[in-house]
């Protein structure tokens, strides 16, 4: 059973690709907490704008630091904030849809239209309103981040339990006198959890983009610490000056961004 | 005899559009201990509403139902969901007519078998429900039950998943079983075994039986007692050698014409 399941895995060229781009910035991510190769907020006025080379991987940026430090660090953030969101998102998003696609009716309709108006907001809007009021930290981005995911969270969950909840099994179990939050959480959840891995991986790389994004525009992580968004933003206008501060923190959202898409991709065509 | 279950004058309505219908007028039915009773009836003629009304499951609001079912003094058309939930799957079990889809696919065999019991008798320990769910599978004939108990339902055949059904809905020792059709999508050798293996339970356990089938060779087999149904009324009730012997109604005649004979 266990061999077969390592053999499917490793005939299948999404998941093979995706996990080895994903445990490459694992595994980079990892050997940041206990090594770098230059501290990530170190500057140093003689070597500002180098290109890429033995000394610095990543060359060096306006202020002579490493970029490959301040990647290894960035990328770190990214994903602290990309797996924040999604456990709020998900979290809410789940709760709310499955509540509502259970019960149905009137309580229904009425949180999925709240939730399409919160679908027609940009994420980013939303955010930059939440940052404004609240200024600018980490919390607030999380909670605006994550309040962005709860509405394609929820719809998602929503119509598959609406798909479930009349399957013989589910009238069975209510037959045994199943208590409705039991069977939501027992008897229906866990049958949905393979669309739920497979949108849990695309809400992933949206949330590692929106947190680019917001750090692009300035109110995500703040200097002198990096994330990749942030680095992004800084290096634009060295562009033609110097291409690799640019390709450095670009090629690892985008090696992020498909890692975990071809994993989504691969669990989703599991089976 | 011991009443244990007393329907009289069920009605069922359904709202759903503009014109209510009637699904069940009428209904009367009254169960003893240790008693068999077959409901039969082509498809739409409301044996599988009578028996959904009875074991509670017809909760819509579309749904308008008058008449009694008094079960242990309780009249199960009114009484709150909280004492309904108390008897379903405790004292009153369902099996349906697909096994195919009637097990959970993403939970093993012994977690279902043991559900009832987790539900209804928290106080029992772990072991103990595992102990109970192993005797119940091999009670209604399946083998290596151990072995059953870990297994996933896509792991079953139809008929293993039926007796795993039954199994599951035995667990709590029951006192009134409704099998709906609960042979319907098996093979015929197959029906066969099931229908022994409701004997057996009724015989042992002293579960009465309420019987839903459009099979008339196999309620003769199996029940004492038959109601036969059509269009939602009851056209003829009474011991099932009477019935069969001597059929009142146009339509009953109809029906054990229909039983296909075997002729050398």
């Amino acid at each position: 059973m266990k061999n077969n399941n390592w053999k499917k895995i490793l005939k299948d060229p999404y998941l093979v690709a995706g996990g080895i781009i994903t445990g490459l910035i694992l595994l980079m991510i990892i050997v940041g907490f206990f090594w770098m190769p230059y501290e990530p907020t170190k500057m140093n006025a003689a070597e500002k704008l180098q290109g890429a080379s033995l000394r610095h991987l990543m060359g060096t940026d306006n202020m002579g630091r490493d970029i490959f430090s301040r990647v290894m660090y960035g990328s770190r953030v990214t994903l602290m904030i990309a797996i924040g969101t999604i456990i709020i998102g998900a979290g809410v998003g789940t709760i709310i849809g499955a509540i509502t696609g259970y019960y149905g009716g009137m309580l229904d309709e009425i949180t999925m239209r709240v939730i399409d108006a919160l679908f027609a907001f940009p994420s980013i809007l939303l955010a930059l309103v939440i940052v404004s009021v609240y200024g600018i930290g980490w919390v607030q981005l999380l909670v605006s981040l994550g309040i962005a995911f709860v509405p394609s969270f929820a719809r998602i969950v929503r119509g598959e339990v609406l798909r479930c909840k009349n399957m013989d099994y589910v009238e069975n179990a209510r037959l045994q006198g199943v208590s409705d939050i039991r069977m939501i959480f027992v008897h229906i959840l866990p049958n949905i959890k393979g669309v739920m891995a497979s949108s849990i991986l695309i809400g992933f790389n949206n949330a590692v983009l929106a947190e680019a994004g917001l750090s692009y525009l300035g109110v995500g992580s703040q200097p002198p610490y990096a994330s990749l968004g942030r680095m992004l933003s800084d290096s634009q206008q060295y562009m033609t000056k110097s291409p690799s501060y640019v390709l450095g923190p670009g090629i690892i959202i985008v090696l992020m961004v498909l890692g975990f898409a071809f994993l989504g991709e691969g669990i989703r065509r599991w089976k | 005899m011991e009443v244990i279950l007393d329907v009289t004058d069920l009605h069922i309505e359904f709202h759903d559009h503009d014109l209510p219908e009637t699904a069940v007028e009428d209904f009367d039915l009254m169960l003893g201990k240790g008693e068999i009773v077959g409901i039969v009836g082509e498809s739409g003629s409301g044996k599988s509403m009578s028996a959904l009304a009875i074991a509670g499951l017809l909760n819509r609001h579309a749904i308008k139902k008058t008449g009694r079912i008094m079960f242990e003094g309780v009249d199960l058309l009114t009484c709150d969901r909280k004492t309904l939930r108390s008897f379903q799957g405790d004292e009153i079990s369902i099996i349906f007519q697909e096994p195919m889809t009637s097990l959970n696919p993403v939970k093993n065999i012994g977690w279902q078998v043991e559900e009832a019991l987790f539900i209804h008798h928290k106080e029992i320990k772990k072991e103990e429900r595992k102990k109970r769910a192993i005797e119940m599978l091999k009670a209604v004939g399946l083998e290596n039950a151990e072995k059953v108990y870990k297994m996933y339902p896509h792991e079953l055949s139809g008929g293993m998943r039926q007796r795993v059904m039954i199994a599951a809905a035995m667990i709590g020792n029951p006192k009134i079983l409704i099998a709906d059709e609960p042979t319907t999508a098996l093979d015929v050798t197959v029906q066969a075994q099931i229908v022994e293996l409701l004997k057996k339970i009724n015989r042992e356990r002293g579960t009465s039986i309420i019987f839903i089938s459009h099979d008339l060779s196999l309620v003769s087999q199996l029940c004492e007692r038959v109601i036969v149904m059509q269009q939602g009324n009851i056209v003829e009730s009474g011991s099932t050698a009477e019935v069969f012997r001597k059929p009142r109604h146009q339509y009953t005649k109809k029906l054990i014409a229909a039983i296909p004979k075997i002729e050398l």
